[in-house]
């Protein structure tokens, strides 16, 4: 079982090969739609390469649901 | 008889061209947010009396004209559409009248996105089979008439269109031009795009599916290569439904298509479901983009959701 911040940081490389997002802006409290700017498409993108990374399964209907990194961090860490 | 293989190819589009400025004058949405989100620059509307098997029309007969053949040739026709509002007569019967052909097998196909490589890999089975030796296929739409024009999410991607080639059998000695179709579906992921009831619109749930076409698509389209014996390095043309732009680079970046024109007509077509494939293609060979005999690897898929592809020789 990975951290928090294990799962953040990984989040963080996903989040630059996808969608260019510097490592250093990605933090728990930030939306990944207004603060990161990572449109919803994108946002399938980084779903599908977290699925992978962390073994895990993100369905569509949960996908709405991750607003923050740290909604994906909880969703992970509970999930995988 | 050894197979089939295309022979010509043609393609018609209505004259109006709707682009993103005239779009965001319709609903709240911008030319950049257009262009970013799904690669479309302008779409063709078609003119509202004009149907789908006008259109279908069209473009058969320009994929008539270029083959050589008489319409007393051609013994069979499948139009595949999602759009054709009358049920009977269906389109295929409609343009084959137009076309002088006196009697062909005719039906339409209704595979949506993906119905024209269905077509394709019907008509090439038929004459394998030795149940027709020169098929009329065609793509043809007027999704402008079940758009939700009040719908930002859809009524931005779709447009008009028809597209149509002529294949013909070839003689035992002849390699085919054809390769194995792969196809199928994923009827639990049906809901994702819908066009339902008695006066329908086209309704989708853009993330599932782009999630789908990004992830299931790439697999079948390799296997496509490999059971006609290509590989993806040889392939000299993509032509994908022509759906979303990064949909299209997202699969083409899995292919690793070292050396391949990778079709993007969408951008002055938008996504015109079956008819996207023959459309682009026709484009491609009729700006001579792609060499004749060449590998081009055409892929459809859609509503439903089905999939379906091909790898063909350019005629």
């Amino acid at each position: 079982m990975s951290s928090r911040e294990e799962i953040t940081a990984g989040l963080a490389e996903i989040l630059e090969e996808v969608a260019g997002v510097s490592p250093a802006d990605v933090a728990e409290e930030k939306s990944f739609t207004e603060d990161l700017d990572v449109d919803s498409l994108s946002m399938v993108e980084v779903v599908v390469a977290a699925e992978e990374k962390f073994g895990v399964k993100i369905p569509d209907d949960q996908v709405q649901n991750l607003k923050t990194v740290g909604d994906a961090v909880t969703y992970i860490s509970t999930n995988a | 008889m050894s197979g089939s293989r295309i022979i010509s190819l043609g393609h018609y589009q209505p004259s109006r061209i709707l682009t993103n400025d005239d779009l965001a004058q319709m609903v709240e949405t911008s030319d950049a947010w257009i262009q970013d989100r799904v690669g479309i620059a302008a779409r063709r509307i078609a003119a509202a009396e004009e149907t789908v098997a006008d259109m279908a029309s069209a473009a058969a007969g320009k994929a008539l004209a270029g083959s050589g053949l008489a319409a007393a040739d051609i013994d069979m026709v499948v139009v595949a559409t999602c759009s054709s509002v009358d049920r009977a007569p269906n389109v295929a019967t409609r343009v084959a009248h137009r076309l002088g052909i006196a009697a062909p097998a005719a039906f339409d196909v209704n595979t949506a996105c993906s119905g024209f490589c269905y077509a394709l890999a019907t008509a090439d089975h038929a004459v394998r089979a030795g149940a027709a030796r020169n098929a009329l296929v065609v793509g043809a739409e007027k999704l402008s008439d079940i758009v939700d024009w009040t719908d930002r999410s859809t009524c931005i991607i779709f447009g008009d269109g028809a597209g149509a080639a002529v294949v013909s059998a070839v003689a035992d000695d002849e390699p085919t031009g054809i390769g194995p179709v792969v196809w199928g579906s994923a009827p639990d992921k049906g809901d994702t795009i819908k066009i339902e009831g008695w006066r329908p619109y086209i309704m989708q749930e853009g993330q599932a599916v782009y999630r789908w076409a990004t992830t299931a698509i790439a697999p079948v389209a390799l296997q496509a290569c490999e059971r006609a014996g290509v590989d993806p390095s040889e392939i000299k043309a993509f032509v994908a439904h022509q759906a979303n732009g990064r949909i299209i680079d997202a699969i083409a970046k899995k292919l690793n298509l070292t050396n391949a024109v990778i079709a993007k007509d969408i951008v002055e077509s938008g996504n015109t479901s079956a008819a996207s494939v023959p459309l682009a293609l026709s484009k491609l060979v009729e700006r001579r983009e792609v060499p004749s005999g060449a590998p081009v690897l055409l892929f459809g898929f859609g509503g439903g959701l089905t999939y379906a592809g091909q790898v063909i020789r350019c005629p």
